[in-house]
């Protein structure tokens, strides 16, 4: 079964990033898709009928490229057809001979105050019917938040799962000595810095309800884990025990973080209160136990150790008790990452030097590995379970990328000539 | 290797270490820079200042055994095979001298900074830096150094000493760094 390489590379128009985006930079996103197209849906996204003044890229790139990057979709091209903005003005016969099974149109109209009324339509081209409408009141700054919750309405009625791409992102972004933490869209757009560090800053986790952030800062010296509100930015050092403090794992209804601390010896795991109060030791041995992360039901702990002589992923109850090892093949699989349904394990192999995104199905212990870089670091998976999102090392730069869980569909996020880090998906 | 030839000083003899030096240099990693700016969106950045990073004086040149190239007090990494937590022997000397400027001196209280390359997860790579710290420690520790007067922590491989990519830089990335509290 060789894998055909059908390689499609979509960039934004540098211009158009330049003048909507003086802030975000200089930006650009490739998908690359490799493999058939033959279980994908396929969408007609025809160029909304636009509006003096609007932002670019438009409504219907921004959220075609969302498609294209979750590897469930692919992209009719549009050009030199019709370009119907109502849906009385849709000649279907055109769609279906272009081989569209959805055709997404819609229109901007300019308001006064510079707010944009925006009215779209998914309309199923083979039964010739209206799958969804709606319009939205913008102003120019959610024009990309508008532009991904129209990605998720032609997500869910397609695949029939909720779409992930309103929800955030976060990473490191290092350039020269500085270190920021970033809160991006999805797609990793639209950045805003919560910490700026002169040291290094590692392992973001968004609480469940996406208002905290934990993170570990090396600022003092050594590392602590802060718990820090996205509200108003106050934080706090939940973890600033003797030796280090790090890898923080939100509990699934958000009041405790399990961490680990050398503060008794060898890294082992704790579970403190999000307020730093009320500390309990969960591992006990002289090995490493670190990077702890919580089942979504919240009673089973996956973390990695070193106790059978090489790392490996264990899981055990999240109270404490007996630990069982869950991958086995090769000699280092570390960061364990859940799918929000628990089904699936990701984490990073090596294999021949290579460091790369695993994929293991919990139930049938069957593995595969998603990716063909050689660097791969944090992986975790999209609110829906669909994407797995990593960082990886690419012409010496770090970089973010995303894969889809059957690794045909690579996306990368981060603007180039940074390095850009310890990624995580949260809601 | 790193030879620097300095005048052989009186202080050899690394008797009584108290003399209060007058200029010190204080190496200031943080850059303290401090106050928030206020970002679109509700979220407000949180600039992130560490404490004060006061030059506190330290001994002189001639008086601390520590500053001097010829004291194996001068010496403070201790450096790892691929993979490896064991303090190689020709540590040996190094360590004890360090024991017994501690054990001399009740108030000093050393740092050791576990470090290793950058291949691998950042988290796990701290836990192995860490088991390169506690390494020292506990060779400083049976050289009956106070557990009090130690710290040891790590930075993974978050502060490589060598930005390159090859063995040899990861090579000098693995190591443990000894570093004194009135030094940092």
């Amino acid at each position: 079964m060789s894998v055909s390489k059908l390689r499609t590379l979509f960039l934004f128009p540098l211009l158009c990033l330049l003048v909507l985006a003086p802030l975000s930079a200089r930006a650009a996103m490739e998908i690359e898709v490799i493999g058939g197209a033959a279980s994908k849906i396929a969408v007609a996204m025809v160029p909304f009928q636009a509006a003096p003044g609007q932002p670019s890229p438009g409504l219907s790139q921004i959220a075609g490229d969302d498609l294209n990057r979750s590897g469930q979709f692919r992209l009719v091209d549009t050009t030199g057809a019709q370009q119907p903005s109502a849906p009385g003005q849709v000649d279907y016969g055109v769609w279906r001979g272009k081989g569209a099974d959805a055709v997404v149109i819609g229109q901007v109209a300019a308001q006064s105050g510079g707010r944009f009324e925006v009215r779209f339509y998914l309309l199923d081209a083979v039964k010739q019917t209206q799958l969804a409408a709606y319009s939205y009141t913008l102003s120019a700054s959610q024009w990309r938040a508008t532009a991904h919750q129209i990605a998720d309405v032609i997500y869910a009625k397609l695949t029939g799962m909720p779409g992930a791409f309103s929800s955030r992102i976060a990473y490191v972004q290092k350039q020269g000595r500085r270190y920021e933490l970033r809160v991006a869209d999805a797609d990793g757009q639209n950045p805003r810095t919560v910490v700026r560090s002169n040291e290094s800053v590692i392992s973001p986790k968004f609480s469940p309800d996406g208002s905290r952030i934990a993170y570990v800062s090396f600022e003092d010296k050594k590392p602590i884990v802060y718990v820090q509100s996205l509200q108003d930015g106050h934080r706090r050092k939940i973890a600033a025990f003797k030796g280090s403090n790090s890898a923080p794992a939100w509990s699934p209804d958000g009041r405790r973080l399990a961490v680990v601390l050398t503060r008794d010896g060898a890294s082992q795991i704790y579970v403190v209160n999000a307020d730093g109060s009320g500390l309990t030791r969960l591992t006990r041995g002289g090995n490493i136990d670190t990077e702890p992360e919580f089942s979504r039901d919240g009673k089973t702990l996956y973390f990695t150790s070193d106790r059978g002589g090489s790392p490996q992923i264990y899981r055990m109850p999240a109270s404490g008790g007996e630990a069982r090892r869950v991958t086995f093949a090769g000699s280092y699989n570390v960061s364990p990452a859940l799918s929000p349904d628990g089904r699936y394990l990701a984490y990073i192999s090596r294999e021949g030097g290579r460091f790369r995104v695993a994929l293991q199905e919990l139930a049938s212990g069957q593995t595969r590995v998603l990716t063909d870089t050689t660097r791969d670091e944090s992986p975790s998976f999209a609110p829906n379970g669909q994407i797995v999102l990593y960082a990886t090392v690419q012409g010496g730069h770090g970089i973010l990328g995303t894969v889809s869980l059957d690794g045909k569909t690579h996306a990368r996020l981060s603007e180039s000539g940074v390095d850009a880090r310890e990624p995580v998906w949260g809601p | 290797m790193n030879k620097i030839v300095w005048p052989v000083l009186v202080a050899l003899a690394l008797s009584a270490c108290g003399t209060t030096g007058t200029k010190a240099t204080v190496e200031d990693r943080t850059g303290g820079k401090t106050g928030t700016t206020s970002q679109q969106a509700g979220t407000e950045t949180t600039g992130v200042g560490s404490g004060g990073v006061a030059g506190n004086a330290m001994g002189g040149e001639s008086g601390d055994p520590r500053k001097n190239p010829a004291s194996p007090l001068y010496k403070r990494s201790v450096y790892f095979d691929y993979d490896s937590f064991v303090v190689k022997d020709d540590y040996r000397p190094m360590l004890e001298a360090h024991a017994a400027y501690l054990n001399s001196k009740r108030d000093a209280h050393v740092i050791l900074q576990g470090n290793t390359d950058e291949r691998g997860s950042r988290e796990y790579n701290l836990a192995l830096g860490q088991k390169r710290a506690e390494a020292v420690r506990k060779a400083l520790s049976v050289l009956g150094v106070s557990d009090s007067q130690m710290e040891a922590i790590s930075y993974g491989e978050e502060k490589p000493r060598n930005e390159g990519h090859d063995e040899a830089a990861y090579a000098e990335n693995r190591r443990t760094d000894l570093v004194y509290s009135d030094e940092q």
